[in-house]
């Protein structure tokens, strides 16, 4: 059998998509279903001095309505923050309460209120309109930088500072900023992002009167986490009787992470009615509601060497977290992001702040990179303005400062393992014709537009996990992951895993690996995921951990199968376990021409009596069945690097940007399969040149969202990308034997430092991102251009 | 409320609906058609395109009661005696789906695009599509896949 790993193989979970036959939440219905629908705040911040649901609960077809009373009264407990920081001076992270449906105060547009459960979802919505909750408004507060001198919105958080964190050695840090001949400073917005899956979240809680077995069906990324809070924190139901599917899920990118307020409230109101109960969001709401990304504002500094060496960093950002602290909203702006400001590079000494503050907007929380995009634009953007500062080619500023040995030690947390940064960036620079960069842009000029290039060579930290590590640093849980393979006596095998896949490919990827270590073909490997009924605990999926960890977990499970199944060959064979090979599929006695194949030692292992010709093939000892579970923790982080390179061209009438040429070299290590992972780093780079040039989520000064629509928020469209060049370098994660780094979040990370570096680069003066067309064009009018049309 | 007769790929149907019912509301709910997907409310995203006697439509802008004997074709009807339809296969074959969620209008608009252009270019793909977005692909596999349907077809 040729070998699956590396091949380009075509998706096994293509067809049911293609045919219509996918089934998301929102398509599966239940008989005697209930339909739900949220009363939500439209105030940004206002205490509620009532809530008056009698009329609503008398109109036609309403079942009942549940409000932040109810859940009060039947002890349903709050949302939880699951990574915990702490500050500079020892101190936890303050965490506001957080109820599910809100009873004293509400924080945000969107914030929920009520809900009410009818027949038909027209009679719910129509019901919702006659919940009169009376408010007495209080003034919010929107903006990032001006949150800690607002007045406190939470009762006990003072200045309305969650936590004042500090990563690195200032005293060193200063000490190196002392003896630097030049240093390079600039201030950055990292803009608020909203995820924007394509498939709204849906959730339809499902409790049984009868076994007391309560089901949630849900749109999530990590239905076992879902279930351990959900049980543990917010007391829905006890674990061993509370299963959660998440079905065919329409894209993640962090936003299905978190367990929201509606997954509690559905699941409460089921048990609560005693029929199913189902809510699928409209697309305003999951604007409004569902967890947005990044926000930070920050101030950056580079010391330097008069000969281009970099000596030290600083980095002071304040992070929004919005109104409250969802379950990855601390570590992403923090660990998640303070050690990733290095970069590639060999900086001696570097200190980074955030402080993470409160604000009357919706909670932030993991958006696809998760940190590591705002710590490569940080970094990325400032080596470029040095390199420029001191005249010296932007790509041999970086490699003067790349690291280039390995293990690499970094001054502020990670140990990377293995890298080649040179390798990526010489076949980046050689794709895209870099040399030949200023002749274009002469070209360009000649049409009347302003080119420019932009460089990303971009780090990230991923493979989520090892749990000493994590758990050291705040992590609530570990993050192991789980695999269980069963070999079915029939000979096809069905894999378990703990992650899950909303569009990543597992059921492919996966299979491969399996093929290729148990010589099984991939027609007969089913990949499981998104039951917790079905395959045991794991971690889900974020943070590019599926392969590094999920994967290794399958390779170890593999592992266990392929050793008992030597065993009960050299039973069969008549030799000794040690000298029985295992090969494509085949159990081979050393030294002779004696074998079987897997098939045929599975079917023994569930027959150990006496059947036709086979007799009693276990060896003494060794049970019956060929089902094996592995849980693996890896070592270390892995650490994929790469280099984008962007140009663009700019209109300089109407200021607005062209890609032109983008090109990508990445190193994830091993790959599995290229057309997989091309599709990751194409959508990957769709979302950050979305950040760049498009994407804004924007908060009016009461606290209203004015970008809550596809109208309003601008999504990258097909008409706004080019063709994309990808390549690869690899050098092998050695922190698991797939040699697997992660590629999941890669796009999102690098690209808007490459495709801003090149704004800029043609603009010739700073802007912010996003760069839309009317923002280059004030600029270009500002910086005198005569061409910029009035 | 009217009683309607549709041909919804290729099976003769009749209903009694409200006036109000979108064309998408009546596929999921009511035909149980679930590959027309719902992605937002304000007739942008495109998941919701079919085919309306022929021609794409956003079925989330369509009221059915409208459809009175027009012939309606979901994404579950494209495929013939359990053949994709060359679309379909091209998709696959580029990878031009990854959750699945915008496939079904996506690959009900790429086929109305040869319908009308039996070769287009790049630039006319990518301007056709502009109304289905995708959050996963960054459309390059769609594209691709366009591309070489329309060299096929």
């Amino acid at each position: 059998m040729a070998n699956l790993v590396g091949a380009r193989i075509e998706r096994k979970e293509d067809k049911k998509f293609l045919t219509g036959k996918g089934r998301y939440t929102a398509d599966i219905n239940l008989s005697n279903q209930t339909y739900a629908y949220f009363v939500r705040s439209p105030h940004a911040r206002a205490k509620i001095t009532k809530v008056d649901h009698s009329k609503a609960k008398k109109a036609p077809g309403v079942v009942d309505v549940f409000t932040g009373d109810s859940v009060t009264k039947d002890k349903i407990g709050g949302l939880i923050c699951g990574w915990k920081i702490v500050s500079q001076d020892g101190k936890d992270m303050k965490c506001p309460p957080h109820p599910v449906l809100a009873k004293d105060v509400v924080n945000f547009v969107g914030d929920h209120v009520a809900v009410v459960v009818a027949e038909t979802l027209e009679q719910a919505k129509n019901a919702a309109e006659l919940v009169n909750v009376s408010y007495k408004l209080l003034k919010p507060v929107i903006k990032t930088e001006k949150a800690t001198s607002f007045e406190n919105i939470h009762e006990g958080i003072d200045n309305n500072l969650s936590f004042d964190f500090i990563l690195g050695d200032k005293g060193k840090t200063n000490e190196a900023f002392s003896k630097a001949d030049k240093v390079v400073k600039l201030d950055l917005v990292n803009n608020r992002l909203i995820p924007n899956a394509m498939e709204p979240r849906a959730a339809i809680g499902d409790y049984n009167t009868s076994s007391d077995e309560l089901t949630l069906y849900t749109a999530s990324q990590n239905p076992h986490l879902d279930r351990l809070i959900m049980s543990a924190f917010n007391a829905v139901h006890p674990e061993h009787k509370f299963r959660i599917v998440s079905p065919d899920v329409g894209g993640g990118f962090g936003s299905k992470i978190n367990v929201y307020a509606e997954d509690v409230v559905v699941a409460y109101a089921s048990k609560k009615i005693g029929r199913p109960v189902k809510w699928v969001a409209e697309r305003s709401e999951s604007f409004m509601s569902d967890n947005h990304g990044r926000d930070h504002v920050t101030h950056a500094e580079l010391a330097l060497k008069s000969d281009g060496k970099i000596i030290g960093l600083k980095v002071d950002t304040i992070a929004n977290l919005g109104a409250y602290s969802l379950v990855l909203a601390a570590v992403t702006p923090t660990y998640l992001y303070a050690p990733l400001v290095l970069g590639i590079y060999d900086i001696p000494a570097a200190c980074c702040t955030v402080k993470g503050v409160y604000t009357n907007t919706a909670p932030t929380d993991a958006y696809r990179g998760a940190g590591r995009p705002e710590a490569t634009y940080v970094i990325e953007r400032i080596v470029t303005e040095a390199a420029k500062e001191i005249g010296m080619d932007q790509a041999e500023f970086r490699k003067k400062n790349f690291i280039n040995k390995f293990p690499h030690q970094q001054c502020l947390v990670h140990n990377i393992d293995s890298g080649d940064y040179n390798a990526h960036l010489d076949k980046a620079l050689e794709l895209s014709d870099y040399k030949n960069f200023e002749n274009r842009r002469s070209q360009s000029a000649k049409k009347g537009k302003l080119r420019g290039i932009g460089l990303s060579t971009y780090f990230e930290a991923c493979g989520v996990a090892p749990s000493a590590v994590v758990m050291s640093i705040g992590a609530g849980v570990g993050l192991w992951e789980s695999a269980e393979i069963r070999f079915n006596p029939t000979g096809n095998v069905s894999v378990f895993t703990g992650t899950h896949s909303h569009g990543q490919s597992h059921d492919t990827t996966f299979a491969q690996i399996v093929g290729d270590k148990l010589g099984v073909s991939i027609e007969n490997i089913d990949i499981v995921h998104g039951d917790t009924d079905k395959g045991p605990f794991g971690m889900g999926t974020y943070g590019s951990r599926s392969l590094a960890v999920g994967g290794t977990a399958i390779v170890k499970a593999c592992d266990k199968i392929i050793a008992k199944g030597k065993k009960v060959a050299a039973k069969m064979l008549e030799g000794k376990p040690e000298d029985i090979d295992f090969k494509g599929g085949e159990f081979i006695l050393k030294n002779s021409n004696k074998k079987k194949t897997i098939g045929e030692i599975a079917f023994a292992c569930y027959l150990p009596g006496t059947f036709g010709d086979v007799k009693s093939p276990l060896p003494e000892g060794v049970e019956p069945g060929l089902i094996e579970t592995s849980f693996f923790d890896p070592s270390n982080f892995s650490f994929p690097s790469g280099s984008h390179i962007c140009e663009v061209e700019v209109d300089e009438e109407t200021g607005e940007t062209k890609l032109v040429k983008y090109t990508v070299v990445d190193d994830f290590g091993t790959v599995i399969n290229p057309l997989i992972v091309e599709g990751q780093v194409h959508g990957g780079v769709a979302q950050g040149v979305g950040q760049a040039l498009y994407e804004n989520a924007h908060y009016d000064e009461s606290g209203q969202l004015t970008s809550a629509s596809y109208m309003d928020y601008t999504m990258p469209r097909a008409d706004n990308l080019p063709q994309i060049t990808i390549d690869y370098t690899c050098t092998p994660a050695t922190s698991n034997p797939l040699g697997a780094k992660g590629c999941g979040e890669a796009g999102t990370i690098a690209a808007p430092a490459a495709v801003m570096n090149a704004v800029i680069d043609a603009v010739g003066s700073d802007v912010s991102m996003p760069a839309t067309a009317e923002k280059v064009w004030k600029v270009l009018k500002k910086n005198g251009s005569k061409k910029a049309a009035a | 409320m009217a009683v309607i007769k549709i041909k919804v790929n290729g099976k003769e149907i009749s209903r009694e609906v409200s006036d109000s019912t979108l064309l998408s509301d009546f596929i999921r709910d009511n035909l149980l058609l679930t590959g027309t997907h719902i992605g937002c409310d304000t007739s942008q995203c495109g998941a919701c395109v079919v085919h309306l006697n022929g021609k794409s439509v956003k079925s989330c802008t369509t009221l059915v009661a409208d459809c009175n004997g027009d012939e309606i074709t979901t994404i579950e009807g494209l495929s013939k005696n359990g053949k994709l339809h060359p679309m379909q296969e091209s998709f696959k074959k580029h990878h031009g789906l990854q959750c699945g969620f915008c496939t079904p209008g996506m690959v009900m608009s790429a086929v109305d695009l040869l319908q009308k252009n039996k070769n287009p270019s790049e630039q006319e793909i990518r301007d056709w599509l502009e109304g289905n977005i995708c959050r996963c692909t960054g459309y390059q596999g769609i594209v691709a896949a366009v591309k070489d349907a329309a060299s096929k077809m």
